[in-house]
């Protein structure tokens, strides 16, 4: 499709690598708790601090939530083995990582952005999490230059899944979609809290661009991609970036790249010359993972809703698109159940999902207010017997206090809508009032309806709907 | 002091019978390291005090009345590379020096919850990569049968322990003959068990796939006894066999009729012509007890060695990258992390860990892993293969347990293939996972200990047993 393509003609091509903490009780190999925010070096135990004679058993309930994710993103679940991945880091206990290599958990699957397009994904393995380095004093915040280094094991260890995108996607906006997308399934299935910012879902991108049916152009990996935003904006940067090369006559160079949020560019971590090489090998302490068929089945009949179908479900009983944001974000936060009720106490399908949307924003769970409470505001709404500004007083006050009778709240505030033909009187009165007004907006100037809804309202004491008084200006300008 | 039992068997019975006291037995045996243990150097740590307390202990538990376990009172040894709760753990190595483990090994616990007596950690080649005890950083172990010779390795503390009554029984730790090669040299019996028979939860890991726990007695009875009591699943342990430990002792006298005994007829060359008329002296006792010889062929075994020192050494290579002085053990001081590690490892390794460090990396390393250790794997899987052939036709096979008696000091040290070759029947056990013990077989040249090893099949004990009793008898007559 042209009107993906860059300036100048150019194709980007982007594959995602994202890494996931699983929401386990406990570590990956151990049973030491996976709960972030805890004080350093507290969560820690002869295995994940690597201690001598120390040895991994896997965690039974990893697996299950990794072939959750598998089966989410349309994986082929199959026999697996552990590799170990030997590197030097201060913050790597055993000086090597285990990970799954040439046998993941999941492969061959996929995820369907919300528009329909289809982003292949190659893999979603099973690793450990190492700990988190602090590099204290120096100019950098890396290692190199610090005075010293602080190291807490807490997340050493924490069970990972990394999903492998093929590199199918072609903008930045697929890139952002497709990080939104998966969070909603990862939230979706309970197998993480997928907090970016907490760095429970993280984000690598792999970037490259070429001329359309070239061959695949040198990529570059781009880390520390903090945010869904930032997702896009680096990808742009780094496109914009080496297609500036290749115009210039140069050569993009295989590296490792840094984004800096605050500078809005990228720069050169490691170059591919000085990668490690980590000598993978079997685990000899690990038996190979092979889930039963019967293990894959009860985990495929046991999978919840996934967020696509939810959000067609949602439109389907509210009237609004599926790619709404309403939708999409009330079914991210899980709030699509809710509504289902307020409907089910004969609310107002359409109505509620815009109270929900608006009014539990904070909340990523069910909101804590009946549902009949919120279906009584709605059917007020809808029928005419308050305003929407109204509505919106009662709803912030029924959350406020965690529920409240709608029609008794209305009462006591006096809040009452005013009829049609009362509205259309006030309406004529105004245009009479204001005949200077009334004749630029019947002369396109929409600035001076601001004016005349403005003085309506005034006149009812704001009983009148905004929304039926500039339905009847609109009548009167085209009448 | 009156005559005091000395097999293990005996000592539990008359301790848990009130005969004897645990501490009357432990005092004997702190006499005899008083006595010899300065030319000797079997530990590298005693624990009198702790072993007292333990004693009187297990004495007022008998004297109320109370159950005692089948190896109450027992003294053993245990090699110093099984984790100990606060008890320095070295590997006889400077990089360990000082680290006491934060909890025991699952040999240790379960030793310990059967009524066995530490009474000090012994010592070992450095990182159990050795066949002398000469790569000790602590000094060698002498053998207490001829303080010029070398007691064999690396478990050659335990060995020399058991031999010269400093213990009843201990422990050692077979990669590639280290428990058996060891009790040959020292005239006692050694077991190496089928692999995941005994938990290595606890035990410094060596070469992973390969390393298995075992015991060294006096006598077979008592080889089988601590056998049963350390064997067993685990679940701390992936590759821990899940089944009960098997009834050995019981195997011990049922003799060997109509049993089917493997005789090698491509076994590697260049053991001494005594040992080889010791072995022939094996199958001649063994015919007369009924049992039926048979040629069997194992084509691929003359690779095991090459193969052994490419897994055993790439496994170590990563297992020992642990040792990068960041959370306990030695760390030289160095300038920045890279420095340190480099200076931590160069300080606290000996040449022999060293060694086996860098081939095992090379033979990692990506352009040289399908050559080297990619193809060593494959010989791994005939060698299997070959042994799974010869089970067809026998029960057990027996050969050398060393090409050699006791060898002097110095005298192999400075020449690696000569010190490997000392392996050269065990290896291919450890390679199989199967089961493989010596047994002291008659003298061989300067009346010096010949062992005699019997291989038997994956948990393939009981057979193995069965002809090690057989033997065992036979000896005593011809001493």
């Amino acid at each position: 499709m042209t009107d993906m393509l860059l300036h100048n003609g150019w194709e980007l091509v982007v594959g995602l690598e994202v890494h996931v903490e699983l929401a386990t009780k406990t570590k990956l190999f151990s049973g030491s708790p996976n709960r972030f925010g805890d004080e350093p070096n507290t969560n820690i135990d002869p295995v994940t601090l690597g201690l001598p004679g120390a040895l991994p058993v896997l965690n039974q309930h990893a697996v299950e939530l990794a072939m959750r994710i598998g089966i989410a993103l349309n994986c082929t679940v199959q026999a697996s083995t552990f590799h170990r991945k030997n590197y030097f880091y201060p913050d790597m206990p055993k000086a090597y990582q285990i990970s799954q290599y040439d046998q993941p958990l999941n492969v061959n699957g996929f995820l369907m952005l919300p528009g329909g397009v289809r982003i292949g994904v190659e893999r979603a393995h099973l690793e450990e999490d190492t700990g988190k380095s602090t590099h204290i004093g120096g100019a950098t915040g890396r290692i190199h230059g610090s005075e010293y280094s602080l190291i807490d094991f807490n997340r050493a260890g924490v069970p990972l899944v990394e999903i492998v995108s093929r590199p199918d996607i072609r903008t930045s906006e697929q890139a952002r979609q497709y990080v939104t997308e998966l969070r909603a399934i990862l939230l979706a299935v309970g197998a993480s809290d997928a907090k970016m910012e907490e760095g429970s879902m993280r984000v690598d991108a792999n970037v490259s661009v070429r001329k359309p049916g070239a061959e695949l152009g040198t990529r570059c990996e781009i880390k520390n991609v903090n945010s869904v935003r930032a997702v896009g904006r680096a990808i742009d940067y780094e496109a914009r970036r080496q297609i500036d090369m290749i115009e210039n006559g140069d050569r993009v160079r295989q590296e490792t790249r840094h984004w800096d949020d605050g500078e809005g560019r990228t720069h050169t971590l490691r170059v591919k010359e000085d990668a490690d090489d980590y000598r993978y090998f079997l685990e000899p302490d690990l038996v190979p993972l092979a889930p039963s068929a019967k293990w894959i089945q009860t985990v495929k009949d046991n999978m919840p809703p996934l967020p696509a179908a939810r959000r067609a479900h949602l439109s389907a009983i509210t009237g609004a698109s599926e790619e709404s944001e309403a939708v999409i974000v009330v079914v991210e936060r899980g709030q699509d159940d809710y509504i289902h009720e307020v409907v089910a106490a004969g609310g107002d399908a359409g109505k509620a999902l815009v109270f929900v949307q608006q009014a539990f924003a904070d909340e990523t769970a069910q909101p804590r207010v009946p549902a009949k409470d919120i279906a009584a505001l709605t059917v007020m709404e809808r029928d005419g017997k308050i305003t929407s500004t109204q509505s919106k007083t009662l709803l912030a006050e029924i959350v406020a206090n965690g529920g409240g009778d709608a029609v008794a709240l209305a009462a006591a505030k006096g809040f009452e809508a005013l009829d049609n033909s009362a509205a259309e009187k006030m309406v004529d009165d105004v245009i009479a009032a204001q005949p200077e007004a009334w004749a630029k907006y019947c002369a396109g100037e929409e600035k001076a309806m601001g004016a005349l809804v403005g003085a309506i309202m005034k006149l009812s004491q704001g009983k009148a709907d905004g929304k039926v008084v500039t339905a009847i200006l609109q009548a009167r300008r085209t009448a | 002091m009156a005559s005091l039992p000395t097999t293990a068997a005996e000592i539990a019975a008359a301790v848990s019978s009130g005969s004897v006291t645990a501490s009357e037995v432990l005092e004997q045996h702190l006499a005899a390291i008083t006595a010899r243990e300065t030319d000797v150097h079997a530990f590298n740590l005693i624990t009198t005090d702790t072993a007292r307390q333990h004693a009187s202990r297990i004495d007022a538990d008998v004297a109320a009345g109370k159950p005692v376990g089948v190896l109450a009172g027992v003294p053993l040894a245990l090699k110093d590379n099984m984790c100990t709760h606060g008890v320095e753990t070295t590997c006889s190595s400077r990089i360990l020096q000082g680290w006491k483990p934060p909890y025991d090994a699952t040999v240790v616990q379960r030793l310990r919850d059967a009524g066995a007596i530490m009474v000090g950690k012994t010592n070992l080649d450095e990182f159990a990569m050795g066949s002398s005890t000469e790569n000790s950083a602590f000094g060698p172990t002498k053998n207490p049968l001829d303080l010029s010779r070398v007691p064999g390795g690396s478990s050659g503390g335990s060995a020399a322990a058991v031999a010269a009554g400093f213990s009843a029984v201990s422990l050692g730790s077979d990669t590639g003959g280290s428990i058996r090669q060891p009790a040959a040299l020292c005239g006692v019996v050694g077991v190496k068990p089928t692999y995941g028979l005994v938990s290595r939860y606890g035990l410094v890991a060596f070469a992973s796939s390969l390393d298995q726990i075992g015991p060294f007695a006096n006598t077979v009875y008592d080889a089988a006894l601590v056998t049963e009591v350390i064997a067993g699943h685990d679940s701390m342990d992936s590759t821990s066999i899940p089944q009960p430990a098997p009834n050995l002792r019981s195997a011990v006298s049922q003799g060997v009729a109509r049993m089917r005994i493997g005789r090698v007829t491509d076994l590697p060359g260049g053991a001494e012509p005594e040992v080889m008329q010791r072995l022939e002296d094996a199958f001649e006792v063994l015919a007369a007890a009924g049992a039926e010889i048979v040629d069997v062929t194992l084509p691929s075994i003359e690779y095991a060695l090459t193969a052994y020192y490419l897994i055993a050494p790439a496994e170590a290579s990563s297992n020992l990258a642990r040792y990068d002085g960041v959370r306990y053990g030695l760390r030289a001081p160095a300038s920045e992390v890279n420095a340190m590690y480099g200076a931590t490892r160069a300080a606290g390794f000996g040449d022999e860990v060293k060694r086996r460090i860098m081939l095992g990396t090379y033979a990692l390393s990506a352009g040289y892993f399908d050559a080297y250790y990619g193809k060593a794997l494959k010989v791994r899987r005939l060698i299997a293969d070959d042994f799974d052939r010869a089970y067809t036709q026998v029960d057990a096979i027996l050969t050398p347990t060393s090409p050699m008696v006791a060898f002097p000091f110095g005298d192999k040290v400075e020449d690696p293939m000569a010190m490997y070759l000392c392996d050269v029947y065990t290896i291919p056990s450890n390679l199989a996972g199967h089961p493989a013990m010596s047994v002291p077989f008659g003298t061989g040249a300067h009346k010096l200990p010949v062992g005699i090893q019997i291989m038997a099949p994956a948990l393939g004990e009981i057979p193995m047993f069965r002809v090690a009793g057989v033997l065992e008898d036979a000896a005593r007559g011809l001493s």
